[in-house]
């Protein structure tokens, strides 16, 4: 089995307090202030250039917010500052992983490869510089059968064991979207972000996204920060939604609270519609 | 018949030198995009470091052939990572991010302050050293003409190989290697996964530097004279080599090499050795025009 994550269920895994992220003259988030707790999905919703994917590129180090701060509370490793961490350490030391819009794999790779990558630090630890695998060391040996058993049971979990060989670059979108979840897994992430998986994904491929958020969430503990249009993935699986629109938070709770909620339909649908809702 | 055979053992130990040079080009070529034109001028330091190494080592008295070359090697090599990671340090770790333009010149740059610190303080003149490794196999004669395989031919080209082999290992079944190649297909999201990007590069530029060492001491033992200014054309011409191989791929990078190095000696034999250079840039040119991706490259699809 993979390490065993650490259930932070329930806890306060990410703190963001006041971000304000600018670019020159555009504001594109809004003093966010969001509670991310560990094991549970959290969606983030917002009409297009709401500022949802900015988000997630101050979470992993691509752009250093104009104010405020983004705080992984580590079980092991303490409160840590994303924001001041080379991207790098974001992974490594915060556990904090996220996915692509456009799918980013590496293509030239075989989907197996892919996900050892993802693992290399326990890898190279043991490896010392690749000298200890050069001579069959016992511990690199014991490293890298972990390291593929790990890859195997998101593999089979995520159905893509038959095709582990094949070079990634080559399969079907919805394949390549599998397969960057099942190596994002196998960093071991206490909290994975996910900026649109549903994206490009047929109804099938859809409802089966869906399993696999709860399954993560409940069975293995992951907290889930979800970027997603697609309102069937987003109403199913949320435990707390919250909504953005032009940088600034309108609304935020459950599901429910959210379909309710009137600055949220005047946002999706625009003030007039939502007058004539009201009239009506 | 025997110059045919002859100019085929020049040309293959000449070869191979280029292909351990070319070896290093593709491989911070293949990391980081970006042609890195003081290799050659690293290759031209360890020239000098092992004249150096093996003067003092006669000096002391050292006489043992196999103990003064591996020693050589041993300090070459050192320096020599040393050099290839304060210039990845110091001339394009901080222009990455800018444009590809950029550390490109800066590589010139780099290549030209070699040349000149070398120039300042080893001095222009030629330096020579007394044959290490003497003497060879007389293979067999005919008409007159005796052909030659000297010891230092078997031993360049078996290097060569050895080294091909195993880096090629290192690049395709070893954690470092997988690293590597990822920080090759997408740096931002290899980083994004927990490696260090930086350090993986760093240590490709001292891989790659120890690798110009190897050919460095190689030189140094086959021609025995060596001076400032060797490293600019075996730079152009293992990066011909590379390209000619296809950039990126470590076995095309060595027989890139083993191609030029024939040209360069069957053109200097038959036709002008004057003009021997005519060839192999020549031959650059055609496969820049037909193959542009090189012999064992990887074409590069781009998906509509």
């Amino acid at each position: 089995m993979s390490a065993p994550t650490m259930n932070t269920a329930g806890q306060t895994l990410l703190e963001v307090d006041s971000l304000t992220m600018r670019f020159g003259g555009l504001t594109a988030i809004n003093n966010l202030s969001l509670n991310v707790p560990g094991g549970k999905i959290t969606s983030i919703i917002g009409p297009n250039g709401a500022g949802k994917t900015t988000f997630f590129n101050c979470l992993t180090g691509f752009y250093k917010p104009t104010t405020g701060s983004v705080r992984m509370h580590h079980p092991e490793h303490g409160p840590l500052a994303l924001e001041q961490m080379p991207s790098y350490h974001v992974a490594r030391k915060a556990g904090v992983v996220r996915t692509f819009q456009n799918i980013r794999l590496f293509p030239n790779m075989t989907v197996l490869e892919n996900l050892i990558v993802a693992q290399h630090n326990a890898l190279q630890h043991a490896s010392r510089f690749s000298l200890a695998g050069l001579f069959g060391r016992a511990g690199y040996k014991q490293a890298r059968e972990a390291a593929l058993t790990k890859a195997e049971m998101w593999l089979t979990r995520l159905k893509l064991l038959d095709i582990a060989d094949l070079a990634a670059g080559n399969l079907s979108y919805g394949t390549q979207r599998r397969i960057e979840i099942a190596r994002a897994l196998c960093v071991d992430p206490l909290l994975l972000c996910l900026d649109e998986p549903a994206a490009g994904l047929n109804p099938r491929e859809s409802a089966e996204l869906n399993e696999l958020l709860l399954y993560l969430s409940r069975e293995h503990h992951k907290g889930i920060l979800l970027i997603e249009h697609d309102m069937n993935v987003v109403m199913r699986v949320s435990d707390h939604i919250c909504v953005l629109n032009f940088g600034n938070k309108i609304a935020e709770g459950t599901p429910e609270q959210i379909q309710n909620d009137p600055n949220v339909i005047k946002a999706y649908l625009g003030e007039d519609e939502a007058d004539e809702k009201e009239a009506a | 018949m025997g110059q045919l055979i002859q100019q085929l053992i020049n040309g293959l130990t000449l070869g191979a030198v280029y292909g351990l040079i070319a070896l290093g080009y593709t491989m911070v070529y293949g990391i980081i995009g970006m042609i890195n034109f003081a290799h050659g001028d690293i290759y031209m330091v360890s020239a000098i470091i092992a004249v150096t190494v093996l003067t003092l080592l006669g000096s002391l008295g050292i006489a043992a052939i196999p103990l003064s070359l591996l020693i050589t090697l041993a300090v070459a090599i050192f320096f020599t990572a040393v050099y290839g990671w304060a210039v990845e340090r110091v001339a394009y770790r901080p222009l990455r991010g800018s444009t590809r333009l950029a550390p490109l010149i800066s590589a010139i740059g780099m290549s030209i302050f070699l040349q000149n610190m070398v120039q300042l303080t080893q001095g222009a003149r030629v330096k020579p050293i007394a044959a290490l490794l003497p003497g060879g196999f007389e293979l067999f004669t005919q008409n007159g003409f005796t052909v030659h395989l000297a010891y230092t031919q078997i031993l360049i080209v078996i290097t060569t190989v050895l080294l091909l082999c195993v880096f090629s290992y290192l690049i395709t079944r070893t954690s470092f290697g997988r690293q590597q190649r990822a920080c090759e297909q997408d740096r931002t999201m290899t980083s994004l996964l927990g490696i260090n990007v930086d350090r993986t590069i760093s240590l490709t530029f001292v891989l790659g530097a120890a690798l110009a060492a190897v050919a460095g001491v190689m030189v140094t033992v086959y021609y025995g004279v060596v001076d400032f200014s060797i490293g600019f054309v075996a730079g152009i011409k293992a990066f011909t080599a590379a390209v000619l191989g296809g950039v990126g791929s470590l076995p095309g990078a060595v027989l890139g090499g083993l191609i030029i190095g024939l040209i360069e000696s069957f053109w200097g034999a038959y036709l002008s050795p004057a003009y021997s250079d005519l060839g192999t840039f020549g031959i650059l040119i055609l496969v820049l025009m037909f193959r542009p991706s090189g012999l064992l490259g990887r074409p590069e699809v781009e998906k509509v």
